[in-house]
């Protein structure tokens, strides 16, 4: 990192239109450890990586409930993340409260977003150097927001974070065009595939990493957000690894097999 | 020169702000609390149907023992999904509608998928009318809150009603004011779910007579509202028939007893 005569503070500019603290800030959520969050029409998903601080240590949680129906995952000053939880859960409550009902998850992203604005723009604040993954169901659907130290949010089908994101970005970016119709246990299967990437060699066990999911089964009923329990992820990442070490079948194949009339594949 | 008291109109006698001077006299606050309703508005009934809710009233507005505002409209939608009728003071139904007119145009504004349904409005309005009431100074209504709005598991329809001090509930008719004693033992007696418009609309009916009748701050013109998925249809003001040829009222004072 080079330093500049205009980094000093959020308030300053440079002659080129940047403002250092703000991209200082975004690197900060780049050094965090990794988090991938994926969505179908029916759920969503969240996956963070676990870096213990040492080995004698627990690792930093990054995964938080928000309310029922939305959680977030973040990178970066995991102190800056559990702030910005309390807040989003106040604001989750204050909205039930008056009108009984859960608030959108887009209208809840906008309000972090400006939460995060207002820290660009005041002398005496420095921006929050978190980036957060926020997942949440509402009555449009599931959805998929990023929100940015810098106040930015987008919606994204997936999307990932943190250090060493760039390999679960790109593995995503091949698969995301399937992601719509897929069924949570697929989505939650190419989240771990995600996270893998970003692990280079190390080996992917259910104690590093933590999954959340959210989303609406058929009938209608919503499934709140939760952290999928130990055991099925080891369950899940068992699973996978034995189809890596099988004759290759590429899961998206699995639906054609359902036809009644239709042949057993030949391997 | 004495100070000037801003707070206070300059010189003169004001009604209106008696209370006003008394109180900075005393040095206290001003309290202006909500007394007596002036222009109230009468019953308002509704009741769930088949593919909604329907909601009726009169169009009359009282100022007192006076039927003095024959074509006020005391029924109208809110939002996509609900329809809102009230009974009470009618300055503060204007006032609440000014309100709903923020929440709605601000939401509708997100452009984003998601809309205020009935019972997120009526939750909101729960919240309005208790502070109000805690700070004693009420929205002097008792308000009807019924729509329709489609959820996972399909249309849902809701309804309820919420009062001048806060309470609040869910029912699948209601009536306020006169109705609550006029209405709704017929309601009870003869609302059944999946009613058709039709028979809803007999119902409706048969309620707004007997207030009619009995009701001394009633008139004979009536409006009838429903919203269903489609959206909220406000039907124009209509009378209905009424009957007043019973022998006991050709003669009233036959069997009156007077000293000449």
């Amino acid at each position: 990192m080079f330093r500049n005569q205009y980094d000093t503070d959020v308030t300053t500019f440079s002659p080129h239109g940047r403002i250092f603290q703000m991209e200082y800030a975004m690197e900060a959520v780049k050094q965090g450890a990794a988090t991938v969050g994926l969505c179908s029409c029916t759920h969503a998903v969240l996956v963070a990586s676990n870096k213990p601080a040492s080995e004698l240590s627990s690792f930093q949680r990054k995964v938080f409930r928000v309310a029922d129906h939305v959680g977030v995952a973040f990178s970066g000053l995991t102190a800056d993340g559990r702030v910005l939880t309390k807040f989003l859960r106040n604001e989750c409550i204050n909205h039930a409260f008056v009108y009984e009902a859960q608030l959108p998850v887009s209208r809840l992203a906008l309000r972090l977003a400006d939460k995060a604005q207002v820290c660009t723009q005041r002398s005496w604040k420095r921006p929050y150097g978190v980036g957060l993954l926020v997942a949440g169901l509402d009555e449009t659907g599931p959805h998929l927001y990023y929100n940015c130290p810098s106040g930015n949010y987008f919606e994204y089908q997936a999307f990932a974070i943190g250090s060493r994101s760039q390999a679960a970005k790109t593995f995503l970016e091949r698969k995301f065009e399937g992601f719509n119709k897929y069924t949570p246990e697929q989505l939650i299967k190419d989240a771990l595939s995600a996270i893998k990437e970003t692990l280079q060699g190390e080996k992917l066990t259910s104690s590093n990493c933590t999954v959340a999911i959210v989303g609406r089964i058929e009938d209608g009923t919503a499934e709140p957000f939760q952290v999928v329990d130990t055991k099925r992820i080891q369950a899940i990442i068992d699973s996978m690894e034995a189809a890596e070490e099988a004759p290759a079948e590429p899961s998206s194949m699995q639906e054609e097999d359902k036809g009644s009339d239709a042949a057993p594949m030949d391997i | 020169m004495e100070e000037q008291k801003w707070d206070q109109p300059m010189g003169g006698f004001n009604a209106a702000s008696r209370s006003q001077m008394a109180e900075a006299a005393a040095g206290g606050e001003e309290s202006q609390r909500t007394l007596y309703p002036y222009v109230t508005g009468t019953s308002v009934i509704a009741l769930k149907y088949k593919d909604g809710v329907i909601m009726a009233c009169d169009t009359g507005a009282s100022y007192g023992s006076t039927l003095r505002y024959k074509s006020v409209e005391r029924i109208k939608a809110v939002g996509k999904h609900s329809l809102i009728g009230g009974s009470g003071e009618f300055s503060d139904f204007q006032e609440i509608l000014r309100y709903l007119d923020e929440l709605t145009l601000s939401d509708h504004m997100w452009d984003d998928g998601n809309s205020l349904g009935p019972k997120e409005i009526h939750s909101y309005l729960t919240r309005v009318m208790y502070n109000r009431r805690n700070k004693f100074d009420p929205l002097w209504n008792a308000l009807v809150l019924g729509g329709v709005k489609m959820g996972p598991k399909g249309a849902e329809k809701y309804l309820g009603m919420v009062n001048m001090i806060g309470t609040h509930f869910e029912e699948n008719h209601i009536a306020t004011g006169f109705g609550n004693h006029l209405a709704i033992p017929i309601l009870r007696a003869e609302w059944s779910e999946d009613m058709t418009f039709e028979e809803a609309v007999k119902l409706v009916e048969k309620c707004l007579l007997v207030l009619l009748y009995r009701d001394r701050s009633s008139i004979n013109k009536f409006q009838v509202a429903k919203i269903t998925t489609e959206g909220a249809t406000i039907y124009p003001p209509y009378s209905l028939k009424t009957f007043w040829g019973f022998s006991h009222f050709e003669n009233p004072a036959q069997g009156a007893v007077g000293s000449w």
